[in-house]
C-alpha cells in the first residue's frame, strides 16, 4: 500500500490516511436502478460485493423519486421484432437491435421477481400490472432486495477516484464517508460504475447527485465516452420548482405574458417550441383539457405532483401558473461511457459501466431513451455489468496487496492567486450547458465559445478549488461536471450535421454518412473521434 | 427546499438524516436533526416520505428559502406520505398506488389530439 499512501498525500488529503480500507471480489459505485441490480447479480453468483452510494440506497437518484416505467414488450416474437424495429428506426442508425432485444428480455423476465418486495397492482381488469414502478416504492425494494442477497451497502459514501494495478487493470476505488468526513480505501478485483449521468445541477427532480462522477472516473482510467451530443433533453415544470414529473402537461395549453395561448409541436420539437417562448419572455400553462377522471386519479398515479400544487396554491385546472424547462443532461440523453462486450466492459480491463453511466445510444441511438428504455437499460445493463464483474473480479483477492495508483485527482490551492470555489464552478457549469439558445439550437460559434469557457473552468479546477482540502466531494464534483460540458460540446462539434436530440441551426439536415458514433475523452486535452456501429453480435465475437 | 421541522412531532428517529440523498440532516447527541445544509436540499420530498411522525415540511420552492407558518406546515406534512399508501395507509384503497395508469393516460391525450 506504500504508492497508494504516497499517492493519498500527493492529492493534498493533508494529515487524513486512509486507516480504513475494505476488500471485495466487486465493487459498485452507484445504488439507483442499475447499481442495486449489479451488486444484487454479482453477489448471488458468490462473490463478495460492496455497492457504495454517495446518498442513500433507496431515495439517491432520477428513479427514485420519479416513477420508472420500463420497454416492456411480451416474449412474443412478432411483437418484439415490431417493437425493436420501430425504435431502431426512431434510433436514426445509431442503436443496435441486438442490444434492445437483450434488453427486452432481460426486462420482461427480472420485474415480475420483485414480487415479494413490490405490490404490483391490478388494473380495472384485475390483471398484474409490472411495467411502471413508483420510484420510492421500487428503490425501497431494491435496496431490501440487495442486502438480502448478502452485499454491504455503504450509504453516504461516494467515491472520488478509481485505483488501478500496474498492468492497467482496476483495483478498486478511493471514497468518502461524508458523514465522517474521511477517506476510505476499497480494494476491489473489478468496479462497477454506476453512479448515474450528469444533469449539470439543474432541478431535475432528485438529479443533485448526477454530476457526472461516473463519466469522469472513466476518463481518467483511460475510457471514452460515446453519445454525448445528444445531451439536449428538456423537461417541463412549474416555475422554481423541480417536478419534473411531465405526465400532466400532455394536456397543457400554454401562452405567453400577455395571456395569448401557442400551440407546441409533438416530442422534442415542442421542447424547442417551448423554449423559443422562454427566450422570450416568461411561459404561463394551465391543464384544464385535462380530462375530470384523470384528475380525479392524479394524486394516485402521481401523489408528489398533486403536493406541489396544493402546496404553491394553484388549481393547474383553472389558473395559468408560470412554468420551465429543465435540462436533463445526459440523463434523459444517451452519452455515457462506452462499453465494449455484452456484460459491460468497458475499454478498461475489470471496469464496468450500467445504467446512465454508460451510453444509452446502444438502444436509443440518436434520440432519448426516455424514462422507458433508460429504465430497461438500467435494470439490464445492471444485471450484465454485475454477472460479468463477478466473474472478472473472483480470484483476484490476492491482487489486494499489490501497489495500486490513485486516478482521481483532487488539485488544492497552491496559496498563490485568486482561486475559485467548487460551488462557483457548479453553477457556471449549469449555466453553460442549460442555455436554451445554445444548447437547443446550437451552431459551432455558440459551441466553440462555450467551450472555450468550460475550458477555462477546467482550469479553475486544475488550479484547486476554494473547498477542496475539506471537502473533496465537492471539487470532485465540480471537475466532473466541467469534464462532462467539455465532453458534450466536443461531442457536439465532431458531429457536423443535425441528428435526434443534437440539432445544429448551422447544418440543419442528416448527413448518411455521418451515422457512426463519436468518441470523445481526454482531461487536459479533449479529443472526439468517429467510430462506426458495433452491434452487440459483433462486440461478443 | 425542506423549511421546517416540527419538533414537537418528531420522534428523534434519525431517519431523515439517514434517507436524505444529498445530506442536508444533522443529528444531535439525543437524535434531534437540524437543518445542517439547507442549499444542498434538491427539493424531493424523500424525507417527508420517510417521517412516520409527519414531522417535516419541503417547500416546492427549488431555488429560493421561503418563510412557512408552523401551520402552514401542519396543514399538509403527511399528506405525500399518505397518499403514496405508506405506513398505516398502506391498503386504504383512497390512496392506491394507481401508477400504472400513466401509459393509458399518454393513450387518451394522443386520442384526444
Amino acid at each position: 500500500m506504500g504508492r497508494l499512501a504516497s499517492q493519498v498525500r500527493g492529492i493534498g488529503m493533508g494529515n487524513c490516511s486512509d486507516r480504513e480500507t475494505l476488500g471485495a471480489d466487486v465493487l459498485v459505485i452507484g445504488g439507483g436502478i442499475a447499481g442495486t441490480w449489479a451488486a444484487t447479480a454479482a453477489a448471488r453468483t458468490g462473490a463478495r460485493v460492496i455497492l457504495a452510494e454517495k446518498g442513500w440506497c433507496g431515495t439517491s437518484g432520477v428513479a427514485a423519486t420519479a416513477g420508472p416505467g420500463h420497454w416492456w414488450v411480451p416474449p412474443d416474437p412478432a411483437l418484439r421484432a415490431q417493437a425493436v424495429a420501430r425504435r431502431h428506426d426512431a434510433g436514426l442508425g445509431l442503436s443496435d437491435p441486438g442490444w434492445m432485444e437483450r434488453v427486452l428480455d432481460t426486462t420482461w423476465r427480472t420485474l415480475p421477481t420483485l414480487s415479494d418486495h413490490y405490490a404490483f397492482p391490478n388494473d380495472d381488469a384485475g390483471v398484474v400490472q409490472y411495467r411502471a414502478l413508483r420510484g420510492p416504492e421500487y428503490m425501497k425494494a431494491m435496496r431490501t432486495i440487495t442486502q438480502q442477497a448478502g452485499v454491504t451497502i455503504l450509504d453516504h459514501t461516494p467515491a472520488l477516484g478509481l485505483l488501478r494495478h500496474a498492468d492497467g487493470s482496476i483495483a478498486g476505488a478511493r471514497l468518502w464517508r461524508r458523514r465522517a468526513r474521511r477517506p476510505l480505501t476499497i480494494r476491489a478485483g473489478a468496479v462497477v460504475l454506476a453512479a448515474g449521468g450528469c444533469a449539470f445541477r439543474s432541478h431535475l427532480l432528485g438529479s443533485a447527485n448526477l454530476t457526472g462522477d461516473g463519466l469522469l472516473m472513466a476518463a481518467e482510467a483511460g475510457a471514452s465516452l460515446s453519445g454525448m451530443e445528444f445531451s439536449a433533453y428538456y423537461t417541463v415544470a412549474p416555475a422554481h420548482t423541480s417536478m419534473t414529473r411531465s405526465m400532466s402537461y400532455v394536456f397543457a395549453t400554454y401562452s405567453d405574458a400577455s395571456g395569448r395561448e401557442f400551440a407546441t409541436r409533438p416530442g422534442q420539437d415542442g421542447t424547442r417550441d417551448l423554449a423559443a417562448a422562454l427566450l422570450q419572455g416568461p411561459v404561463f400553462c394551465h391543464l384544464g383539457r385535462m380530462p375530470a377522471d384523470i384528475r380525479d386519479q392524479l394524486p394516485r398515479i402521481s401523489p408528489n405532483v398533486t403536493l406541489v400544487f396544493d402546496r404553491l396554491g394553484i388549481d393547474p385546472y383553472r389558473d395559468r401558473f408560470e412554468v420551465t424547462l429543465h435540462g436533463e443532461g445526459t440523463v434523459r440523453g444517451t452519452g455515457g461511457v462506452n462499453v465494449i462486450d455484452a456484460s459491460c466492459q468497458t475499454e478498461v480491463p475489470g471496469l464496468f459501466a450500467a445504467g446512465d453511466t454508460a451510453t444509452r445510444e446502444l438502444v436509443a441511438g440518436a434520440i432519448s431513451g426516455g424514462g422507458a428504455q433508460n429504465s430497461a437499460w438500467a435494470l439490464s445493463s445492471g444485471l450484465w455489468s454485475g454477472a460479468g464483474a463477478a466473474a472478472f473480479g473472483r480470484g483476484r483477492t490476492h491482487l489486494a496487496t499489490r501497489p495500486a495508483e490513485l486516478l482521481g485527482h483532487v488539485w488544492l490551492p497552491n496559496g498563490k492567486g485568486l482561486t475559485r470555489s467548487a460551488r462557483e464552478v457548479m453553477a457556471a457549469v449549469g449555466r453553460e450547458m442549460h442555455d436554451y439558445d445554445r444548447n437547443l439550437f446550437r451552431t459551432a460559434a455558440k459551441l466553440h465559445r462555450s467551450l472555450d469557457t468550460l475550458d477555462g473552468l477546467w482550469g479553475d479546477v486544475r488550479s484547486g478549488l476554494h473547498e477542496a482540502a475539506e471537502d473533496p466531494l465537492r471539487a470532485r464534483e465540480a471537475a466532473a461536471l466541467v469534464a462532462s460540458g467539455r465532453w458534450a460540446w466536443a461531442a457536439a462539434l465532431a458531429r457536423r450535421e443535425s441528428r435526434g436530440l443534437h440539432q445544429r441551426e448551422d447544418l440543419p439536415w442528416t448527413d448518411p454518412a455521418q451515422a457512426s458514433r463519436r468518441l470523445v475523452g481526454g482531461l487536459d486535452r479533449v479529443w472526439a473521434r468517429p467510430q462506426a456501429v458495433v452491434g452487440v453480435a459483433e462486440a461478443v465475437a | 427546499m425542506i423549511e421546517m421541522i416540527l419538533s414537537d412531532r418528531c420522534t428523534r428517529c434519525g431517519l431523515c438524516a439517514a434517507v436524505c440523498p444529498t445530506n442536508v440532516f444533522d443529528l444531535a447527541a439525543d437524535g434531534t436533526p437540524s437543518i445542517a445544509r439547507k442549499d444542498d436540499c434538491q427539493t424531493c420530498f424523500m424525507c417527508e416520505l420517510y417521517c412516520k411522525a409527519d414531522a417535516l415540511f419541503v417547500a416546492p420552492q427549488c431555488d429560493h428559502a421561503v418563510a412557512v407558518s408552523a401551520d402552514e406546515a401542519r396543514a399538509t406534512a403527511g399528506q405525500f406520505r399518505r397518499e403514496s399508501g405508506w405506513d398505516e395507509w398502506a391498503g386504504d384503497p383512497r390512496y392506491a398506488n394507481e401508477h400504472w395508469r400513466m401509459d393509458r393516460v399518454f393513450a387518451r391525450a394522443r386520442e384526444a389530439g
